[in-house]
């Protein structure tokens, strides 16, 4: 336990320290609210849908979760051949507890990069419909997290390869986040696609037909069904992790 | 301490796929001793304190440390040594106070007897004045001397040092083997280390294993060494027994990276 939480400290405290790295990262998301979002913001109002600042934003938290996660997680392929991990590795713990202890630190950094943006879409303009909403869309935002940050573990672990994060961004990454419906509605669009949809994680996150912060009918409803969802994918990734440094002669 | 063994190395085999790395290597390191293994590059010198650390499993033979199996007791293992790697693995945007914390949490030293360790180790590494500096602030040489100090925390049997002097200038490389020899005088812990610097062998080294494409070609102290290859330095001794050629290692992706790490580094 000693040693969970103080890899997820070594987490967060590196999150904190790196005061220019948390700026540097407001980027991307700045850029997709700003340029998108005003962009086709007047499309999106013809085409009768409403405020496309309010339909994107937990777009644009769900991407920046989906981002740090990931990112924090394929740090490790980096660190594993050179860097930090090495020393956890022949560490007299189970690799069960690193993993653990890296994903829960990644899915809070991720967390709190969240909440960040969260702050920057109301500064912007966005407006959740309730106050209840708000604690529900934390919850859905911290699952989130978890499953990427998980999955992020598992890939860095298995990658050897500094090319092999390019073909995690191209193939992996941005699909995620095209498909989950954080930029466009999902509705009517070809089966191919909308079976893809259904099998994104990051969909049940921040599809619109589910609770989203700015929805208005049963968020409860809908938020409790999606954690079901998200929590099932979590778990699963950590013990594959663990499978895959079995397999390769680590654990 | 007499001539018991605290490792033990048998008939070891190693092979990636076509290349056997190390080919039915054995050898015996006493406790208390400073033992260097000395070969040319991609010689099998890592990949042999790669087993000897629990972090690769030999093909075939046997490897024990303080009588204990490493294959087999991999955590109990883990308890009786600390390693320096090649690389470094130094959280550096963490104090060296903080690196040192978290290992000693990671290997389950309790709160009072870490932070005594902790102020003993810095202080005896000249490093406790930089404490609470983060680790990328430093020098090559101090973040070597950080991460033996931090190998020594848990109280190790043994210490495995792979290359340690890599990178350093000459300065750093003279301090870090003076702190080296006082430790078994100190700590009483038995150093196993690999270089390629003969001189630096010949002056802290008790006993001496000469490794060659994977197979160990002598072992000795370095006069014995030097009387059995009828050579006057250590360094003519080692050209004598793995020949002149020089070595083409085969870059793999993995040096590719560790190229560009250091460069990073910088």
């Amino acid at each position: 336990m000693a040693v969970v939480f103080v890899l997820w400290l070594r987490e967060l405290k590196k999150y904190l320290r790196s005061r220019v790295q948390i700026v540097a990262s407001l980027g991307t998301p700045l850029m997709y609210l700003g340029v998108l979002g005003f962009g086709l913001g007047p499309v999106f109002q013809r085409a009768g849908e409403g405020s496309y600042l309010q339909f994107m934003a937990p777009g644009v938290i769900g991407m920046t979760v989906l981002f740090t996660a990931m990112f924090s997680g394929i740090a490790m392929l980096w660190d594993r051949q050179f860097g930090f991990l090495k020393e956890t590795l022949v560490a007299p713990v189970p690799r069960l507890a690193i993993m653990i202890g890296r994903t829960l630190g990644g899915a809070t950094v991720a967390v709190l990069q969240g909440t960040l943006i969260f702050g920057v879409t109301l500064i912007a303009g966005f407006r959740p419909v309730s106050l209840l909403a708000v604690p529900l869309a934390f919850l859905v935002i911290a699952l989130i997290a978890v499953i990427f940050s998980a999955l992020a573990t598992a890939i860095g672990s298995s990658l050897k390869e500094m090319q092999g994060f390019q073909m995690v961004m191209n193939f992996l990454v941005l699909p995620t986040f095209f498909l989950s419906g954080a930029i466009y509605p999902l509705e009517g669009l070809p089966r191919v696609l909308g079976a893809l949809t259904r099998l994104d994680p990051l969909t049940y996150g921040v599809d619109r037909r589910g609770a989203r912060v700015a929805d208005r009918e049963d968020a409860f409803r809908s938020c409790v069904g999606r954690c079901g969802a998200a929590g099932r994918w979590g778990p699963v990734r950590d013990v594959r992790c663990v499978a895959v440094l079995k397999n390769r002669g680590l654990a | 301490m007499g001539d018991q063994s605290i490792i033990r190395v048998q008939h070891v085999v190693k092979t990636f796929g076509k290349v056997t790395a190390v080919n039915d290597v054995s050898f015996d390191v006493r406790a208390g001793e400073i033992f260097a293994f000395l070969g040319p590059n991609g010689a099998g010198k890592t990949t042999t304190i790669k087993m000897l650390t629990t972090l690769l499993h030999p093909t075939s033979g046997a490897l024990e440390l303080d009588g204990l199996d490493v294959t087999t007791h991999q955590t109990e293992v883990r308890k009786r040594f600390g390693v320096v790697f090649q690389d470094p693995s130094l959280d550096s945007e963490l104090t060296a106070w903080e690196n040192m914390d978290i290992h000693g949490v990671l290997y389950h030293v309790p709160r009072q007897v870490r932070r005594a360790r902790c102020e003993v180790l810095l202080r005896m590494f000249e490093l406790w004045d930089r404490r609470d500096d983060l680790v990328k602030t430093f020098s090559g040489g101090m973040k070597r001397r950080l991460e033996i100090a931090r190998g020594l925390l848990h109280t190790p049997k043994v210490l495995f040092l792979d290359e340690p002097t890599l990178g350093l200038d000459p300065q750093s490389r003279n301090q870090m083997w003076t702190h080296v020899r006082d430790l078994r005088g100190s700590e009483g812990v038995t150093v196993f280390l690999t270089t390629h610097y003969m001189d630096e062998a010949d002056r802290v080294a008790d006993r001496i294993a000469v490794i060659d494409h994977g197979r160990i070609v002598a072992t000795g102290s370095s006069a014995e060494l030097k009387q059995q290859t009828g050579t006057d330095s250590l360094e003519a001794a080692f050209l004598a027994l793995t020949g002149t050629t020089i070595r083409d290692e085969s870059a793999t992706a993995a040096d590719q990276m560790r190229q560009v790490a250091r460069v990073w580094r910088r």
